[in-house]
Formats: C-alpha cells, structure tokens, sequence
C-alpha cells in the first residue's frame, strides 16, 4: 500500500486511474549474410520501400488530425527530416551493399550507433534527440517486419501509462481522455514526448526508477505531474486526499487541455477566439491558451517605451516580429490610441479637464500626419509578412474615417515610389467605441473590412461614467440595455453588410455575457490570452439555439439587474 | 567559394525546427554548402550532421558556400542566421 516512487515532473496536474505497463519487444539482428548480388539488390529495396512507407505514414497522421498543434506538426517535419536524411540513408545503404546485412539488421545497427552518439552528447536537448532518432527506427522496423512493436490500441479510459520510454509518434495520438497520465523511466522535459504531454495536458513523470513488479496492469495508481510522484496501489486517506488536490487542479489544467480543439457550439457554430497583445513576447502564452490569432495589437507599449518616436524601421521590425511568429494567423493593429490616460513624455500635451473626451487617439493623428504616415508605412510594409489588418480607434464620423483611409492610401503611394512591397489589399478596420459610431454602424459598415467593439470606452461614454471614478462604480454598468442595444446593432449592421465583426473589450473575456453575444451574431471574440479556454469551455458546451433564446429574452428585460440575475441562473 | 561567420545569438541554438528549416533552404541551391563548429564540417545536406554538431546559443559557426548560385545563397543565408533564426 502506498508505494512512493519519485521522478521529474515534466507535466503538471494530478492524474487516479489504472496501471498499464507497455513493455518494449526488444528486436534483435538476425544475422542473415546476403549472398548474392539479387539479394542485396532485393533488400536495398526493401529499405528504400520501408522510407517511403514511413512518409506515407506521416502524411496519414497529418491527414487525419487536421488540427493538430503546432508542436506536433514540428515533430513531424522533424521526422521527415530524419527520414530523408542521407546520413542515416548512407549509414543504413553501406551496410546492406557492403556489409551483406538485410535492411532489417541494417536498419536497427545504423540507428542504435546513431543513438548512441546522441546519447553521449553533454547537452540536455541533443542527448533527448535520440527518442527521435529511436522513434524513426521503429518506423522503419514496423514497415521492414510487421509486429515488432507492441501496439498502442486498446487503451482503456483513465490509463496511467508505464514505459520505459515513449515514442513522439505515440505520444501524438495520445488524448487526456483516455491517457490521464504518463511514467517513464527515461526522458527529460525537452524530450518531445514530454512537449507533447504539456501540450495536451497530460500529466507526465520522467525518469522513475522502479523495480521489475512494483507496478503491474491494472494496479490503482496515482501520478502527480507537478510534483513528480507516483504513488502506487494507495490507501483511501491519500486517495481522497488526491481527489481533492485533482478537482482542484483539473480545473485549470483541463480548460488549458482545450487547445486544440476548436471553438465550435454543440450544433456546429464555429467561434473566433483571438488574443488581445501589447507584443510579439506574449504570443507564447497565446499559442499555449489556443489564441487563433490576435484580434487586437495595442502599439502603445512600443512608443511608451522610448524617449522619442519610434522610427519607421523600428516599427517596422516590431510589426514584422509578431507577423511572422504568428504566420497566417489574424493579426489586427490598432493603430497609436495615445492621449486621455496615456501619455507620451515626448508629446507633451495640454492637460485637460476632461481627457477621455478630450485629444486622443485618431485625433491626433489626423492632425499629425507625419507620425501617422510613419505608422502606418511601417505596418504596410510589414503586412507582407503575414495575414495583417489596420484598425483605427475612436473613430466618431464618417469625415475621420475618410480621412484616415486616405493616408493609408497616402503611405502606399509613399512606399510604392520608393520601391517598397506591401500587401496593396491589407484590410481595414475600426473600433467601435463611441455611440455616435455605434449607432451608425449600418453607415460606417459600407466603408470598412470589419468592426471591433470596445466595450470599455462605449460602455463609459453610453452611460457617461467615468470607469475609474468609484463613485460612479453602480452606473458604468455594460449590462444596461442601452449598451446591448447599441451592440446589437453595430452587430447585426456588420452581418447585414457581410463585413467581419469581433468584440476585442474586457466584455469579450465575461463569462456571463459570452450566450448573449453569440445569440446576437458575434463570431469573433478577443480577450486576454488566459481567458480563452474558460470562454471556449462555455461555447463549447452550448448551442446556438440556446444563445438566440437568451439573447431574445434579454432583449425584451428593461434593467440591468434583471439582465443579470437571468444570465447569471442561465450560467449555472 | 564564400566562407561567412555566424554567431548564434537564438537562445535555443539551433533546435530540431530551425535545423530542419536550414536544411530544407540549402536544398534549394546549386551550390555545394558545408558547415563548420570547432573544425568539425557537416555537409549542410543531413539533419543528423546539423544535430550532431550541438550548435548552441553562443556558438560560432563556419558557412562554406561554392556553386555558381553562391552569391544567391549567401544572401539567403545571411537572412536565415541573422533574421528568421530569431523567430522559429
């Protein structure tokens, strides 16, 4: 009872379920000596058939897991790298022609030296390398001589998997559904199959050292990731006691287990989820939260941080940075919003009795064209690096918009003369953060590529409350139907015009108002990058249906309260 | 033949990803290209070579480029070490 057996925990969470112990069929050489020139000519064959079998296996994964993660696509390409690789190709070849061996003796010595190179090499991640090198020779001994590796089917729900070690391209059909763990004896946190436990929120133990029979299949065990224990056959005290410590941390882990999975209601609504940033540093926290993209660049943070304008080529390689780590993912710059509470010690302004409705924003750059142009030239010509759209915020008329789009056009007349590429159809967008342009969202609608919705600033200018000033706490209040009034129609005016339309304020990131919104059109939501799993658990567990119903009903309540003790026993 | 020094400065060295988008750049040019960390020379061919040379951050690395695209592949690898490097 209550064996204790310690490892590295490179995986955290806290995982109850039945042992199953894989054991490794060692494959030996057969020593078999080719004796004719047909015979070497027959096994070389047989190798070049074997490469091309394991290719067509990769390809089969990534055909059938359209979506997998961007660890494991790496993890292949890395493997098809390996496959093709003409040291491990002349390795394998010399001791078939020259040595007489089958491809199959040929295969397993060539890897094992490989293996053993890498395994002697001082470096932590070189030394985790050859799983992969291991991984591509089971490959090919599987297609050389079927059957020499145990399968990984028929894996029972709840299944604490032991091994001596385990394969990426095993650990890449693994799901937390019905792996809840994983114990090996060899490994460390770079190997891969460790990236891939993390990535999928599997609970991983590396390098426990047990004795033959301390742990046998079926066995109740219990494997702590995040502290590297593995507590074999415990009594109930620790069990209970486990129980808890996993409902409490599963909570966490199983919303960051949703990842991969698409943002799709029960009855097969598909949902943007994106991630509001101030960089390219946080876009690792993005991928791992299942950001699809970003809905919302602030560029503040990038003129805050100097003691004069940024230079175009400065901007330019910030906007470039974070467009080719996200590659073809969304990315949507919202160009400088300086002014109110944010202020440049480079720009001074004049204080004023009320800056939120004062000089920000769009405002100042209409009126000084230089730092605007010089955004916005550095923004184009980064837009050939990736799938980049320009947003402009506080946009109150048709008149500053126009304008705004026409020194965009004025940039791109700039950049073209100097011989500079740039994406010429680069999508244009605004914030919908004043009423006036909430109201006359079916005009704006005809003139941009798509809306964002800033709740924060259209929610304080609706109701006419300060959101910093305490006192007014009560009436800022984004659940006033006058606020969902104005957010309905800047949502249906876009459906209507067929333009996209995201939401990218803190109300994209509530719980409470995710049903609602989606019953009212909204299909692209942008929010801190840790809130995404939580929204996505709730749109993934509801319908469409469910989201009209309530919008509908909401629609019809008359004040704030009643709106939110509905949502909220709607919530439960 | 051109010869160009690198100094790796991704904190990473030259993990599996970048390696493998190395070799796959080298592959599109006709010129023979070889690759030099502590005397020791890879082709610039295998991913099993790159690895073996453990290339970490910090690293000083040797590029050997002849073929009579070399000047093309020069600039292609210049932008590899000195811009993409830093964001695979």
């Amino acid at each position: 009872m209550n064996l204790k057996i310690t490892g590295l925990g490179v995986s955290p969470g806290v995982a109850i379920g039945k042992a199953r112990v894989l054991r490794k069929t060692k494959t030996a050489l057969r020593g078999k000596v080719l004796s004719t020139d047909a015979e070497i000519e027959q096994e070389l064959a047989n190798y070049e058939q074997a490469v091309t079998g394991s290719l067509r296996e990769i390809n089969a994964i990534r055909n059938e897991n359209t979506n997998l993660s961007a660890e494991a696509s790496d993890i292949l390409e890395t493997q098809v790298e390996l496959l093709n690789d003409p040291q491990l190709r002349g390795d394998v070849t010399e001791r078939i022609g020259t040595g007489r061996m089958t491809a199959h003796d040929a295969v397993l010595e060539a890897i094992a030296a490989l293996v053993q190179v890498f395994r002697q090499m001082d470096d932590e991640y070189m030394r985790a390398r050859s799983a992969d090198i291991e991984d591509i020779g089971n490959r090919l001994m599987r297609q050389l001589s079927p059957g020499t590796a145990e399968s990984m089917a028929h894996i029972e729900l709840d299944t604490v998997l032991f091994a001596e070690d385990i394969a990426p391209s095993d650990a890449l059909t693994f799901t937390a559904d019905t792996i809840s763990a994983i114990v090996t004896r060899m490994g460390g946190k770079t190997s891969h199959t460790a990236i891939l436990a993390r990535s999928k929120g599997i609970p991983a133990i590396v390098g426990c050292v047990m004795e033959p029979g301390q742990v046998a299949d079926d066995d109740l065990v219990i494997a702590d990731g995040s502290e590297g224990l593995v507590i074999i056959r415990p009594d109930e005290a620790t069990i209970a006691m486990y129980n808890r410590k996993k409902a409490r941390e599963n909570d966490q882990f199983k919303l960051k287990s949703l990842k991969d999975i698409p943002a799709v209601t029960r009855d097969g609504k598909l949902v943007k989820l994106l991630a509001n940033i101030s960089g390219p540093d946080e876009l690792e926290i993005v991928t791992a939260n299942g950001g699809e993209g970003i809905g919302l660049l602030r560029t503040e943070m990038l003129f805050l941080g100097h003691d004069s304008f940024p230079t175009e080529e400065m901007q330019f390689e910030f906007y470039k940075k974070t467009a080719l780590k996200l590659a073809s993912r969304t990315l949507i710059i919202r160009t400088l919003d300086i002014g109110g509470d944010k202020q440049l010690p480079y720009l001074p302004l004049p204080a004023e009795e009320n800056p939120f409705l004062g000089y920000r924003a769009i405002r100042i750059c209409l009126d000084r064209e230089d730092l605007f142009i010089t955004q916005l030239k550095a923004i184009l010509r980064a837009s050939v690096y990736g799938n980049l759209k320009i947003m402009f915020p506080m946009i109150s008329s048709l008149q500053e918009l126009r304008q705004a789009k026409a020194m965009v056009e004025k940039a791109k007349h700039e950049l073209a003369a100097s011989n500079l590429t740039y994406n010429a159809g680069i999508e244009i967008g605004m914030m919908i953060e004043i009423p006036a342009a909430a109201v006359m969202a079916d005009l704006f609608a005809r003139e941009v590529d798509f809306f964002s919705i800033g709740t924060n600033d259209l929610c304080q200018y609706t109701v006419a409350a300060d959101r910093m000033n305490q006192q007014v706490e009560k009436v800022y209040d984004p659940y006033n139907p006058g606020v969902l009034r104005l957010l309905r129609n800047t949502i249906e005016q876009a459906n209507l015009h067929e333009i996209h339309v995201g939401m990218c304020g803190e109300m994209a990131s509530d719980p409470m108002a995710t049903l609602l919104l989606l019953g009212m059109g909204l299909r692209e939501f942008s929010m801190s990058a840790s809130a995404i799993p939580g929204i996505k658990h709730i749109l993934i567990n509801n319908s469409m249906a469910k989201a009209r119903e309530i919008t509908e009903n909401v629609m019809k309540m008359d004040n704030s309260a009643t709106i939110i003790r509905y949502l909220k026993e709607e919530g439960q | 033949m051109i010869t160009k020094e690198y100094r790796i400065l991704a904190a990473n060295g030259l993990h599996a990803r970048p390696a493998t988008s190395l070799i796959r750049l080298a592959r599109q040019f006709k010129s023979a290209i070889h690759v030099t960390k502590n005397e020791k020379r890879i082709p610039l061919q295998s991913m099993i070579g790159l690895l073996s040379l453990a290339i970490k951050h910090g690293d000083i690395l040797l590029v050997h480029i002849d073929g009579e695209d070399k000047l093309f592949a020069a600039t292609q690898l210049d932008k590899f070490f000195n811009e993409d490097l830093q964001n695979l």
